[in-house]
């Protein structure tokens, strides 16, 4: 037998497979990273905000030092109808003191994390595709093989553990038969720019001053009706703007997505914000969108699977977790890993302390907490007639056009008669939103 | 924005892209796109408009624009596409992200 050229090798650094290559080249195990893009980071495109006390768990007080952009002071979700927006804002110091969530730009954020696994004594890779994983005869699968390294181009590299972070297309989670290909309502397409702006434009605009920042979710019309939603993140001096559009809906609805992109840019209410801004990058990205549903294999006979690659993304309406979870699930799997490798049982039976840990961490009890939450962001009210029905409230609550003033019940139960909206669908939506979200 | 918006094209013109002159990281089997009309889905959700329908039914696929999302891969019909990562350091570089 080959002996292994490292213990682990981590295919992709992205967080989920710095923060892994990090935390087992801490514990002396000699660790490979590979990475297809020119560098960390090129390759990915978030909406940005990364809820950072997990990060800060594994690198304490490293706010002081990771390239944020600024920290998240105020969130705001928005209904959109084509032509207005019912918003609820929310500003607090108990989101900013001790910090919450800041926003990042990957190309500039996955950089400092590899170094930090660099500086662990991690082993980087850039530049290199990863093709395929080694197998060899062995292992408890039905298909009695395990993984034993990873082939790029000609290369191949043996490690007795291979950790695979390469995202939510996961080329190799799928190839070593973990993970099948997941159903297209379980994926969104993330379509972005970076916008330029003045810093002192930006604080004016937002409502923010220093390195404070705001984060918008809108629903509705943001996405012409298409499961999923839009976002604008504050950067230092450049505007986040994106929006999610479920695949199922997006086919189901004919829509072109760089169209519906344009009419998001194109939204008077996003007007206000992107007024003089200059686009500086145009991007997509997929997200994975089933949640609990979602996870399935995590380990197998000489490997495991963290991150997007598993399927480790939170989807609420009004946030999109993804990093945060990477990062958990790479801190379970370098425990998980560790006590394999210093056992020497690299099987899936022994790697198998990834999976408990991953489950019994906040990594699993959220995507519990949130396991209904798919299914309820499928229900097409959601995008288009409840904006509607909140801008209809609304506006009577505040027009005095001179008729005689109703309650606000009175006002709500009128609203709710002229809109399509069903009081039974209320009632479900009401129930099935707050047993899911 | 500074006039009208930006054109899909336009957008992708600030990006940089490390072009693979000898490799295309996206194939499409025209006698499936065919058979199975796939190609105006196709057309629809690449956000960067990577592909264009021939008269015959068929696609003809711009690779050199393309952002790696996997979105055509995700809903293709099976058969309809070879797609996989262009080769390391190839493709789009994002700056910012
Ligand atoms: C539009 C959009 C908005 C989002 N908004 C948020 C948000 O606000 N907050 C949040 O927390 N999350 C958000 N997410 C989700 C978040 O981006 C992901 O969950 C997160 O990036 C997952 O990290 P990861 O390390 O698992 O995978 P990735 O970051 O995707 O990293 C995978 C790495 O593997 C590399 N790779 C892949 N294949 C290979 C190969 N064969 N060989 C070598 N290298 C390879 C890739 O180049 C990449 O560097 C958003 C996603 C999108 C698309
Ligand atoms: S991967 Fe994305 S950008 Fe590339 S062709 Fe497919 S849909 Fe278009």
């Amino acid at each position: 037998m080959t002996e292994p050229d490292f213990d682990v090798v981590v295919v992709g650094a992205g967080p989920a497979g710095s923060v892994t290559a990090a935390l087992l080249a801490r514990q002396g195990h000699s660790v490979a990273v590979i990475e297809r893009g020119e560098s960390p980071g090129s390759k990915n495109l978030s909406g940005g905000v990364l809820y950072s006390r997990v990060l800060e768990d594994v690198f304490p007080g490293c706010l002081d030092e990771a390239p944020y952009e600024r920290r998240v002071t105020r969130n705001e979700v928005v209904f959109l109808t084509p032509e207005s927006a019912v918003g609820l804002d929310v500003a607090s110091d108990r989101l900013a003191d001790p910090v919450n969530a800041v926003t990042v730009l990957r190309a500039r954020f996955d950089p400092w994390l590899a170094a930090q696994a660099e500086e662990a004594g991690a082993y980087l890779m850039p530049g290199v595709r990863v093709d395929r994983v080694l197998t060899a005869p062995g292992g408890s699968g039905a298909a009695g093989r395990r993984v034993v390294g990873v082939q790029a181009g000609e290369d191949e590299l043996r490690a007795r553990v291979v950790v695979a972070a390469d995202g939510v297309n996961s080329f190799l989670a799928r190839e070593a038969g973990l993970r099948p290909q997941p159903p297209t309502h379980h994926l969104a397409v993330g379509v972005k720019a970076v916008l330029t702006l003045p810093e002192h434009v930006i604080e004016d605009r937002f409502g923010v001053s220093g390195d404070e920042g705001a984060a918008i979710a809108y629903v509705g019309d943001c996405t012409r009706g298409v499961g999923g939603g839009g976002i604008v993140y504050t950067n230092r001096s450049s505007l986040s703007v994106a929006v999610v559009l479920r695949l199922d809906d997006l086919v189901a609805k004919g829509l072109a997505a760089a169209d519906v992109f344009e009419h998001f840019l194109a939204h008077p209410r996003l007007a206000r914000y992107v007024r003089g801004a200059q686009v500086v990058e145009y991007g997509s990205h997929l997200v994975a969108e089933g949640g609990w549903d979602m996870l399935g294999e995590v380990v197998s006979d000489g490997m495991v699977v963290v991150g997007d690659a598993a399927g480790l993304t939170i989807n609420s309406g009004l946030t999109v977790r993804g990093m945060d979870l990477a990062i958990g699930s790479a801190v379970a799997a370098a425990a998980g890993v560790s006590a394999a490798l210093e056992a020497d049982d690299v099987s899936a039976a022994g790697l198998s302390g990834y999976r408990e840990r991953l489950l019994a961490g906040t990594v699993g009890r959220d995507l519990r907490t949130y396991a209904k939450a798919p299914a309820f962001l499928e229900r097409p009210r959601v995008y288009g007639d409840y904006g509607r029905l909140l801008e209809e409230i609304m506006v009577d609550v505040f027009r005095l056009d001179g008729t005689p003033r109703k309650h606000l019940a009175r006002v709500a139960v009128d609203a709710l008669r002229r809109s399509p909206v069903r009081l039974r669908d209320l009632a479900s939506d009401a129930l099935a939103g707050v047993r899911a979200l | 924005m500074t006039g009208a918006k930006p054109s899909t094209a336009e957008r992708l013109a600030r990006n940089r892209f490390e072009l693979d002159e000898d490799e295309s990281h996206i194939e499409v089997h025209q006698d499936v796109v065919r058979a199975t009309g796939c190609g105006p889905v196709l057309v629809a959700v690449c956000p960067a408009r990577v592909y264009a329908e021939r008269e015959d039914g068929g696609l003809d696929v711009e690779y050199a624009a393309c952002l790696e999302c996997g979105t055509c891969r995700a809903v293709a019909p099976p058969g309809a596409l070879t797609w996989h990562y262009p080769r390391g350091g190839f493709g789009v570089s994002f700056r910012e992200g």
